[in-house]
C-alpha cells in the first residue's frame, strides 16, 4: 500500500503507523453531553466502501494524515494534513 | 541422452556434480533436472504420501515431483525444485522423502495400503482413542509423509531486501514480455523486465520457432542486447515475481547465488524485491496440464512442452522411443521435433477424431492413454481405441492436455479469471488489477504473433496512460498458428489416475470428496490436499475442477477457481525476513554509561529497547539482593549516581507552549514560573491515566518534558497528535532530544556535597530549592541541573550533552565513591520507589484513573484537558474503586508477591470476594521488611485494616496491613533538606 505524504510525498504504509478512524479529529466541546463522548471515544463505523482514517508519518516528517480510501477496492482517494483536515 | 548438435548450452564447459552421492557431470547452462536426464537418470524422487517412484514431470518452476535438498549442515536448502536449479562444479544434492534410498524406499508399503489411505482418511480413521491423535497418529503419519527436511540449525546464508521503482514493471521475458520492454524502453520509460528463468526468452528457448527469419533465440539475445545498452531498462533474471499489492507494489524474489553456489564478498544467496510500478505488463505465459490417466505418474511421463524444452534447450532426449498423447497440435510438433533430432517416436496418440495425420510418425486418432507399466520407470502404455485396447513399448511418454494461462497474478487483489470455453482455460478478467495489463499466453494468445502483437499493444496502453508517446515499432514475423484443443481431463478407467502429483490425490479422491457432499471448490480443496503442495495446484488445479464439475453436473465456470494467494512461487521467509532477524528484529539502545557499568560488573537488564544496570556487585556481595540493600542504604545515607538518559525527553517550544501543555497535562503548566520543574498527570481521551513525568520551564516559551521510557515514543507521537488534529492553531513545536543529552540522577544527602566542585559556583537552598531547574556550566561543558527526586533524598538530574556523558558519568561515580557511595542500579531505583510510593507502569498500567491511584485532584477544575470529561465518568470516581494502597505483612509469611490477590481477612479466596491486587512489591533495607503497593476497594479510608493477599499461582497467603503509600519520609522532609 502507498500513502501519499502531502510533505514527502508518495511512501509505502510501513513508514506510517495507523491510528484509526479520522473521527479523532471532531472532538466535542466538554460540555457536549454524554452521548457526543461515548460516540467520539468509543463508537466508529466499519464501513465496506469510502473511510477516512488517521496515519502519522512517524518513519518520514512526523505528519499526521488524513487518508481517504476504499476499504473494498483498497484504492487510496485523497491524503491531506490533519492540521487542515478540519473543516 | 544427449542429443549431438542441439540445445543452448556450452558443451566446451563440463560440470561435476553429485546426486545421492553419485558423481555426475553436465554442461554450463543445464538444470540439475536436464543433467540428470542427460545422465539417464528418470527417478528423482518418491511422492508425498504413498512414496511412488517419481520423475521430473516439468521444465520449469511449477515441478511437483523432482524436489531435492541442495547442500548440507547449516546451509542445506530442502524442497529445491531440480528443474529450477542450475548446476556448478561442486553442487551436491539429495533426494527427498525416502528410506533407505531412493532405489530402494521402504516407505513404499504405503502404496499398498492406498485402498485405506484416500481422501479425508485420517479424518476418519484416526478417531479413537482421542488421545492417540496427537501421541502416536500424528508422529506417525509426519515421519512417513513429507518433502526435505531443515537442517535445524541457524542459516548461514546472507539474505537481502531492496526496493525498486519504475514506470512499467515487465513480468516475463518471453516473446510478449521482450517486445513489451523493447517498445517501453525505446519510448524512454524507466523500465524493469523481470524474469524467473536464468536467461531472457521463456518458450522461445524450448520451441524451434523462428521470428523475423531467425531462430528464436538468436532473436532474444539481440532485443535483449539492445536492451541491455539502454540506460533506462533494468533486467533481472533469475526473478520471480510473487505477488501483486496495492497501488502497484509487487514482490519479488532473486535468486542471486543460488546457481554457483559462490557468496563472493558476502553477496546474498537471495534478494527480496518490492519493487513499486506505476503500470506493469503481465506477461507470465502458460503452463500444460498433464492428463490423468491410470499410472500416469510413473518416471518417464512428462509434460510435452517439457519434452521439448529438453529437446531444443539443453539437447537432451527424455527417452529413445517416445509416444505422445494430448489433445492439441503441440503432440504433432513434439514428434516432429523430435524426429528432427533423430529420436524415434513409437506413436502419436491423439484423442481428437480429426487429428491430423502424418507420413513421418504413425498417429492413432480418438485413441486415449490408459495405462502405463514399468518398475521405477515407463516400460508400456496400452492405447484404448474404440477397436480395443493395446501396448506399446515406449520410455517416454510427452503428454499434453491443454495450456493453463498462468493468471495468478491477475488474481492477488481478489481478482478470479475468467473462463474461456474456445481454448478450455481461465483467462485474465480485464481490471483485475488495476494498471496492470496481461499480454500473450498469459492472456490466453498462445501463438508467437499473437504474443508478439499483444506486447507491443500492452505496452502502448500502459504509456498511454503514463503520457508517453508510443515509437513506431514493427511488429516481427513469426507463426500464427490458431489453437485447437478438445478437452480432456481424465481418461476414464479403473486405478488411480494422479491429478495433484505433489500431494498425491487421484480423480477418484476428488469423486469422493464430490460424493461426501464436499462440492464446493474450496472444500474439495481442502478434504483431498488438492492444490496444497509446494507447486500449490499449478499443475492440477484446473483438471480437478473440472473432474469436480463433471462429478458434481456442473459447468467448470460455474464450479469456479480456488482463491490464488501470493506467492506464485515459494518465497524463502529468510529473504522476506533479511535484516530483521537476530539484531535487527530487536535494535540494542545503549547509554552514554553502558561501557562503564558493563565494567564494573553490572548485569544488563532490558528496558524496552534499551539496556539499564540491575546493580553494581561489589566483591563479596553473592546475591543481587546484597547489592541492591547496599546501593539503597548509599542512597538513603550517603549519595548514589544512575543513568536516567533512557527517560524520553521532548523539547517544547513555541509562544503557545504553556497553553498546549494546560491542554495535554491534567494539571496547569502556563503557570509554571520559569526556573522551575512540576510533576504532571497524562490521561487518555477516555479518562485514564496515560503517562506520567516532570516537565520543566527552561524559558518563557520553551519547556522539556520527560517521559516514562517505556511511554517516550507513545508520548511523542500523543503530542504531535494533539496539537495537529486537535488544536493546528497554537502556536508550539516538539523534537525529541532523548539521544541528545546523557543525564544522571545524584541522590542522597551528600548529593550537594558531590556536584559542589563540579558546577561553577556552589549550589544553595536559595538559588536552588527543590524542583528548581536551570542551566548550569559542568566543568565548563553547558548543562543543566533539575533538582528533583525519585528516591525522596534531596537529589539532582544533571544532563549534559550525550558526547560527554560518559565522561561524566566516571566523574559522578568516582566522586560518589569518595563520599561513600557510589553508581546505583534499577533494582536499587525501584526500592528506592516503592519506599516513597512512587508509581510507575506497574500502577498506571491503562485500568486506573487519576481518582485510583490518590492524584484526583491533579485533574484541574480551570480548564479542559485530554481526558478530563470522560475522567469525570460517575463510574471512574464512584465508591468501591480499587485504589493505591501500601502494604505491609503482619502475620507469619513475611513474604509479597507481585499480581497476588487481596481479600478480606476472614473471606474464601475466590473471584467474587476479590478486594484488589498487589501490583509493586520489594524488601525494604530502610524499614527492614517487605513492602508493596497495591489497589484495594476503596483503600484510602481502610488504613489500618488488615487484608489478606493470596497468590494462588505460587500458594502463597500473607497477612497484611493496609497503609498510607508513602512509607519513608511521609513529610517530605529529606528532599528539601
Amino acid at each position: 500500500m502507498r500513502i501519499t505524504c502531502p510533505y514527502c510525498g508518495e511512501r509505502d504504509r510501513r513508514e506510517f503507523y495507523y491510528r484509526g478512524a479520522a473521527t479523532d479529529l471532531d472532538r466535542p466541546a466538554p460540555d457536549a453531553g454524554e452521548e457526543a463522548w461515548e460516540n467520539f471515544v468509543f463508537l466508529r463505523e466499519n464501513p465496506a466502501g469510502v473511510t477516512r482514517d488517521l496515519w502519522y508519518h512517524e518513519g518520514g516528517c512526523g505528519a499526521w494524515v488524513v487518508v481517504t480510501r476504499n476499504t473494498v477496492t483498497h484504492e487510496v482517494l485523497e491524503t491531506r494534513l490533519a492540521s487542515e483536515a478540519r473543516s | 541422452m544427449r542429443i549431438k548438435g542441439k540445445g543452448l548450452i556450452d558443451r566446451s564447459r563440463s560440470i561435476p556434480f553429485m546426486f545421492d552421492g553419485v558423481r555426475y557431470s553436465g554442461f554450463e547452462g543445464d538444470t540439475l533436472a536436464s543433467a540428470l536426464l542427460a545422465n539417464g537418470v528418470r527417478l528423482m524422487g518418491r511422492s508425498f504420501k504413498y512414496h511412488r517412484p517419481r520423475g521430473v514431470l516439468t521444465a520449469g518452476s511449477e515441478e511437483p515431483n523432482a524436489l531435492v535438498t541442495v547442500g548440507s549442515g547449516a546451509s542445506q536448502e530442502p524442497n529445491v525444485r531440480a528443474t529450477v536449479q542450475e548446476i556448478y562444479a561442486g553442487l551436491e544434492a539429495c533426494s527427498q522423502n525416502r528410506w533407505p534410498s531412493l532405489n530402494f524406499d521402504l516407505l513404499a508399503a504405503n502404496d499398498l495400503a492406498a485402498p485405506f489411505l484416500g481422501a479425508g482418511f485420517y479424518y476418519k480413521t484416526f478417531m479413537w482413542p482421542k488421545s492417540f491423535w496427537e501421541k502416536v497418529y500424528e508422529p506417525i503419519i509426519r515421519r512417513a509423509a513429507g518433502l526435505g527436511a531443515l537442517s535445524g540449525q541457524d542459516n548461514v546464508d546472507k539474505y537481502e531486501r531492496a526496493w525498486a521503482f519504475c514506470d512499467l514493471l515487465v513480468i516475463g521475458a518471453g516473446p510478449a514480455g521482450l517486445m513489451a520492454a523493447l517498445v517501453a524502453g525505446r519510448a524512454g520509460a524507466d523500465v524493469i523486465l523481470a524474469d524467473e528463468g536464468s536467461r531472457m526468452g521463456g518458450r522461445l528457448l524450448a520451441e524451434t520457432y523462428e521470428i523475423d527469419g531467425k531462430p528464436g533465440h538468436v532473436w532474444v539475445d539481440e532485443v535483449q542486447a539492445e536492451l541491455e545498452a539502454m540506460d533506462n531498462v533494468r533486467l533481472m533474471t533469475r526473478t520471480s515475481v510473487a505477488g501483486v499489492y496495492d497501488q502497484g507494489t509487487y514482490a519479488a524474489l532473486e535468486r542471486v547465488h543460488h546457481h554457483d553456489g559462490r557468496h563472493p564478498h558476502g553477496a546474498p544467496l537471495e534478494t527480496f524485491w518490492r519493487i513499486v510500478a506505476k503500470r506493469s505488463v503481465l506477461a507470465a505465459g502458460a503452463l500444460e496440464r498433464p492428463v490423468a490417466f491410470r499410472d500416469n505418474d510413473r518416471p518417464g511421463i512428462m509434460t510435452a512442452g517439457a519434452v521439448r524444452a529438453y529437446l531444443n534447450r539443453w539437447g537432451v532426449s527424455a527417452g529413445k522411443n517416445v509416444t505422445v498423447f494430448g489433445n492439441t497440435d503441440d503432440i504433432h510438433r513434439t514428434a516432429r521435433d523430435l524426429l528432427a533430432a533423430g529420436v524415434h517416436v513409437a506413436a502419436v496418440i491423439d484423442s481428437r477424431h480429426d487429428a491430423p495425420l502424418s507420413d513421418d510418425y504413425p498417429v492413432l486418432r480418438g485413441a486415449q492413454v490408459c495405462g502405463s507399466s514399468g518398475r521405477k520407470g515407463l516400460e508400456a502404455i496400452t492405447v484404448r481405441r474404440p477397436s480395443g485396447e493395446e501396448r506399446i513399448q515406449t520410455d517416454c511418454l510427452a503428454m499434453t492436455g491443454g495450456w493453463n494461462p498462468s493468471v495468478h497474478l491477475t488474481c492477488h487483489m481478489n481478482g478470479r479469471p475468467t473462463w474461456r470455453r474456445d481454448i478450455a482455460a481461465f483467462v485474465p478478467t480485464p481490471g483485475a488489477v488495476p494498471g496492470m495489463v496481461p499480454a500473450g499466453a498469459c492472456n490466453g494468445s498462445f501463438s508467437t504473433a499473437a504474443c508478439l502483437r499483444e506486447g507491443i499493444a500492452a505496452a502502448g496502453e500502459a504509456l498511454a496512460d503514463l503520457g508517453v508517446k508510443l515509437p513506431e515499432v514493427a511488429v516481427p514475423e513469426a507463426e500464427d498458428t490458431p489453437y485447437e484443443i478438445a478437452q480432456l481431463w481424465a481418461v476414464p478407467g479403473k486405478g488411480r489416475a494422479w491429478l495433484d502429483f505433489q500431494n498425491d490425490v487421484t480423480v477418484k479422491d476428488v469423486k469422493q470428496a464430490a460424493v461426501e457432499n464436499f462440492r464446493s471448490v474450496e472444500h474439495m480443496k481442502r478434504y483431498t490436499t488438492q492444490g496444497m503442495a509446494t507447486d500449490q495446484g499449478k499443475n492440477s488445479n484446473v483438471a480437478a475442477l473440472a473432474v469436480l464439475a463433471d462429478a458434481t453436473g456442473r459447468g467448470i465456470s460455474e464450479t469456479g477457481t480456488t482463491t490464488f494467494r501470493p506467492p506464485y512461487a515459494p518465497v524463502s521467509i529468510a529473504a522476506i525476513a533479511a535484516g530483521a532477524e537476530g539484531r535487527g528484529f530487536r535494535p540494542q539502545r545503549f547509554t552514554t554509561s553502558h561501557k562503564a557499568s558493563v565494567a564494573r560488573g553490572a548485569p544488563m537488564i532490558e528496558a524496552g529497547l534499551w539496556y539499564r544496570p540491575s546493580y553494581f556487585p561489589k566483591p563479596g556481595e553473592t546475591t543481587w539482593r546484597q547489592s541492591c540493600d547496599r546501593e539503597v542504604r548509599m542512597v538513603r545515607e550517603a549519595v548514589g549516581v544512575c543513568d536516567v538518559s533512557t527517560l524520553g525527553k521532548i523539547d517544547i517550544q513555541g509562544p503557545d507552549a504553556g497553553a498546549f501543555l494546560d491542554f495535554v497535562y491534567t494539571n496547569m503548566f502556563s503557570t509554571l514560573k520559569v526556573g522551575r520543574v512540576r510533576y504532571g498527570l497524562m490521561l487518555r481521551e477516555d479518562g485514564y491515566v496515560m503517562d506520567d513525568g516532570t516537565t520543566a520551564r527552561l524559558g518563557q516559551h520553551h519547556y522539556l518534558m520527560t517521559t516514562t521510557t517505556a511511554a517516550a515514543g507513545d508520548v511523542m507521537k500523543h503530542l504531535e497528535f494533539v496539537h495537529q488534529g486537535l488544536r493546528p492553531e497554537l502556536d508550539v513545536c516538539f523534537a525529541s532530544v532523548t539521544e541528545q543529552w546523557a543525564q544522571f540522577a545524584v541522590a542522597g544527602p551528600k548529593s550537594r556535597d558531590l556536584l559542589n566542585g563540579l558546577l561553577e559556583k556552589p549550589l544553595s537552598d536559595e538559588e536552588w530549592p527543590f524542583m528548581a531547574c536551570g542551566p548550569v556550566k559542568v566543568l565548563g561543558v553547558e548543562g543543566r541541573l533539575f533538582r528533583i527526586s525519585f528516591s525522596g533524598e534531596h537529589a539532582y538530574e544533571i544532563a549534559v550533552p550525550a558526547r560527554y556523558g560518559a565522561s561524566l558519568f566516571d566523574i559522578l561515580a568516582e566522586r560518589a565513591e569518595a563520599l561513600g557511595g557510589g553508581p546505583y542500579g534499577m533494582e536499587a531505583l525501584n526500592v528506592l520507589r516503592i519506599e516513597k510510593g512512587h508509581i510507575t507502569h506497574a500502577e498506571i498500567h491503562g485500568r486506573t484513573t487519576a481518582f485510583d491511584i490518590g492524584m484526583g485532584r491533579m485533574v484541574s477544575q480551570k480548564k479542559d484537558c485530554i481526558g478530563k470529561t470522560m475522567s469525570e465518568r460517575p463510574g471512574l470516581e464512584e465508591e468501591g474503586r480499587e485504589q493505591l494502597v501500601g502494604l505491609k505483612p503482619v502475620g507469619e509469611s513475611k513474604q509479597l508477591l507481585a499480581g497476588a490477590h487481596l481479600y478480606n481477612e476472614g473471606a474464601e479466596p475466590t473471584r467474587v470476594n476479590d478486594q484488589g491486587y498487589v501490583t509493586s512489591v520489594c524488601y525494604s533495607p530502610t524499614l527492614g521488611h517487605m513492602i508493596g503497593l497495591g489497589f484495594l476497594a476503596d483503600g484510602p479510608e481502610r488504613h489500618g485494616e488488615t487484608v489478606k493477599m493470596v497468590d494462588g499461582l505460587r500458594g502463597v497467603t500473607t497477612l497484611c496491613k493496609v497503609v498510607d503509600p508513602v512509607f519513608f519520609d511521609p513529610e517530605g522532609g529529606r528532599v528539601r533538606g
